[in-house]
């Protein structure tokens, strides 16, 4: 190969890789650009805390009173809420707790099934975790906590006032072999 | 160029093997571009049976809903391993081998222009390989992000995920390396005689393929050191944890992605306009037409990378823009489907195995671009994205379109590697049974997408079992296809009908005028093209 292709070769050679390394330094270069892109069109703004957290939907005008029953049928447990009353304004998140104890020497199963007074009340009354929501198995004179998380819904009419929750649980037959309770899941 | 008359091609040299060591070492050692060209060409089919025995574990697993097989997270290192192994390691390389094999001999150069750098590029290529197998086998295993190395899980992976960013570093080198090298050649050893519109066209096709290379592999090698200190040192480009934005690794990642599945496809279309030309005994219709088609392709290449993202959250202008963009491709890309149906158009064709591997070539990549043009619009997207679509929208382009067409070059150029005419009843056998597995395997994944079916799940709803089914059995029906390549390339290499210098009737170019097999230094003074019209 001669003296002057070998100098024109690595002329290209020095070229292309001065463009190779200028890429590399672009791919760099992105980070601020997509940052500058993103701050001037007002997208994807990461840096600026977005809204302070707060519920816009929260009735604080109203205050509903929700009253808490518990009833058993035919099952050898004991069974109340931990708290009979709660004064609620709608929109509001609410955490509340029933105990269930087993006084048999043997486990369990019962299911919980709710019901509501007035019955329109259902329709905006929204569980988001409830132990009505699977079977619940308690073994021989075991006790427990279990919650109940819900939100009032806002739309529930004006002349509401006053909503009982009340529960009533009943035995799940032939399954005292299941194991004890899984992971709730909502939706039940 | 029918009618070119060389001189210079060919000459018997005395000193052929004065100069150069014998067994392992002359591997190791050689600067010259055939071996190096064969050596690509091994090493890319090893990967390929690698990385297919890894398609046919997913596949397996894929048999029926459920576990069976393997764990969830090696399911995920064996897509992600598949993913890379294929791209990078099996059909990558074979396009370097072809380039390093046939550009010498399509312009009339001695060698590459840095041979020594040649011998560089490859060997880099073995560690890279041996770096992403062996991290199956470390603590945590291997990356198992798919192919893509998304952040978050990127940052979080053991160090199997910094073994392959280190292999993807080495790769990333190696087709720097090679494309420079590739691009020098085809820019300043042509022979004198022979003007950059005249050059064959896959020399044109690398050419770009070359450019585009050198232009994103270094943003990728970036984007995945970027990983690499978020990972180890502290920075947080991607890591929202200390502020970064995992969201921006899609957008450098898929600057690259782009371009890359055109460096895929382009010297896959190089090929193509070689083989459909020869065996319909016409010249390529519209030569200057392509040469713009190619380099339209690559220029919009650059500007279309988030039609990959459409669903993390980017305004609808830039949805619009994007879905705009990418359809614009079609058109340029329309423009060489068409030229190629032309060049056959009247002509007198024969189908031999290299022209069966074009036409599936042409007839799949079109389905595949079918489906791509689908995809591209962002409210068909934001339903097929990540589904069971998109894998067979990619395998239409990428096995039937560049595997074929990698197919279709090995058949082509066989007989001028190897001095033996390959056995052309088997080589049909080797066509038919790939283009039909290859469909039963991949045309059913259309409806699992349709369906829903999500891609990168080693498990699915029971509704989708019997289209995995079909699709499982049409996985080993074509690995197992393969064999008989391995099976129909060796015995070339043994024995066989003897080749002339010009075993195609309707082949032209400069490779042709030298003799089967080609001598191991070739055009060592430039030739001289005499025929002014007329070119590959
Ligand atoms: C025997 C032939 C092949 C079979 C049976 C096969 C099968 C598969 C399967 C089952 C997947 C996983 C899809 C998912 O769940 O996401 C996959 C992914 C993939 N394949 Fe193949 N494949 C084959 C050949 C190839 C070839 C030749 C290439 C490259 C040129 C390729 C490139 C890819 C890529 C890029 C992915 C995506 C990996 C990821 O999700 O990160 N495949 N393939
Ligand atoms: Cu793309």
């Amino acid at each position: 190969m001669s003296e002057k292709r070998s100098a024109d070769n690595r002329r290209v050679m020095v070229r292309l890789l001065a463009v190779a390394g200028l890429m590399f330094g672009f791919g760099y270069a992105m980070v601020p650009m997509y940052q500058k892109f993103c701050e001037v069109t007002g997208i994807n703004n990461l840096l600026n805390a977005d809204d302070p957290l707060r519920n816009t939907q929260v009735d604080t005008s109203r205050t509903i009173t929700v009253e808490f029953d518990a009833n058993l049928h035919g099952l050898p447990w004991s069974f109340k809420p931990g708290q009979t009353s709660v004064a609620v304004h709608p929109g509001e998140l609410v955490h509340v707790v029933y105990r269930v104890s087993n006084t048999r020497d043997h486990p369990v199963t019962g299911q919980a099934i709710p019901s509501y007074g007035p019955q329109l009340a259902a329709a905006h009354f929204r569980k988001m975790e409830c132990f009505c929501f699977t079977k619940q198995t308690l073994g021989a004179g075991e006790s427990r906590e279990m919650p109940v998380v819900f939100v009032i819904d806002p739309a529930l009419p004006k002349d509401v006032n006053t909503i009982t929750l009340s529960y009533t649980f009943f035995e799940v037959a032939g399954t005292l072999a299941e194991p004890a309770s899984k992971p709730s899941r909502p939706g039940a | 160029m029918e009618a070119t008359h060389v001189h210079g091609a060919g000459h018997a040299h005395g000193d052929d093997h004065a100069h150069h060591p014998k067994g392992i070492m002359r591997w190791i050692t050689t600067t010259n571009h055939k071996d190096i060209g064969t050596m690509y060409l091994w090493f890319s089919f090893a990967m390929f049976m690698v990385g297919g025995a890894m398609a046919l574990i997913i596949r397996a697993e894929l048999f029926q809903p459920g576990l069976q097989y393997v764990e969830p997270e090696f399911f995920n290192q064996m897509i992600t391993l598949h993913g890379l192994i294929m791209v990078f390691g099996a059909i990558m390389p074979a396009f370097v081998g072809f380039a390093n094999w046939m550009i010498p001999m399509m312009i009339g150069a001695p060698d590459m222009a840095f041979a020594r750098m040649n011998n560089w590029s490859f060997w880099l290529l073995p560690p890279a390989g041996i770096l992403l197998t062996a991290s199956m086998f470390v603590p945590g295993g291997a990356a198992g992000t798919g192919w893509t190395l998304y952040p978050p899980l990127s940052i979080q992976m053991g160090i199997g995920m910094d073994m392959a960013i280190f292999a993807v570093h080495i790769l990333g080198m190696s087709s720097i390396m090679g494309s420079i090298n590739i691009v020098t050649t085809i820019l300043n050893l042509r022979a004198p005689t022979m003007p950059l519109m005249r050059m064959p066209m896959f020399c044109w096709t690398w050419l770009i393929t070359g450019y585009l290379l050198i232009a994103v592999m270094p943003v990728l090698a970036g984007a995945v050191t970027m990983i690499l200190t978020d990972r180890h040192f502290g920075t947080s480009f991607f890591n929202a944890a200390g502020g970064g934005d995992p969201v921006l690794f899609q957008h450098i990642f898929w600057f690259f992605g782009h371009p890359e599945v055109y460096i895929i496809a382009l010297p896959a279309f190089g090929v193509v306009s070689h083989v459909i030309p020869a065996f319909a005994r016409k010249p390529i219709f519209g030569y200057t037409s392509m040469v713009y088609a190619i380099a339209s392709i690559a220029l919009i290449s650059f500007i279309v990378w988030a039609h990959h993202m459409y669903v993390v959250g980017m305004p609808v202008a830039g949805q619009l823009y994007f879905m705009y963009a990418t359809i614009l491709i079609a058109v340029p890309t329309g423009v060489k489907v068409f030229n190629w149906v032309a060049t056959m158009w009247r002509g007198s064709m024969t189908f031999e195995t290299p022209m069966l591997f074009a036409l599936g070539f042409l007839f799949l990549f079109t389905i595949g671009g079918f489906t791509g043009l689908v995809l591209s619009n962002t409210a068909v997207d934001v339903q097929l994205q990540d589904t069971y679509y998109v894998v067979a929208h990619f395998h239409y382009v990428m096995v039937a379109g560049a595997l074929f067409s990698a197919f279709a070059a090995v058949y082509y150029w066989l007989p001028k590697w190897t001095g033996h005419m390959y056995d052309e009843k088997l080589g049909q056998w080797h066509f038919w049974l790939s283009i039909i597995s290859f469909n039963i395997a991949f045309f059913p994944q259309h409806f699992l997408g349709l369906a829903g079916m999500p891609r990168r799940i080693p498990d699915y709803a029971l509704q989708f079992t019997d289209f995995n089914q079909v699709s499982t059995y049409g996985a080993f029906g074509f690995g197992l296809s393969q064999l008989l390549f391995l099976y129909v390339v060796l015995k070339a290499i043994r024995g066989g009908e003897k080749a002339a210098a010009k075993p195609w009737e309707g082949a032209t170019g400069l490779e042709w005028t030298v003799p089967s097999p080609a001598p191991y230094h070739t055009f060592e003074d430039p030739p001289v093209l005499t025929e002014s019209k007329g070119h590959a």
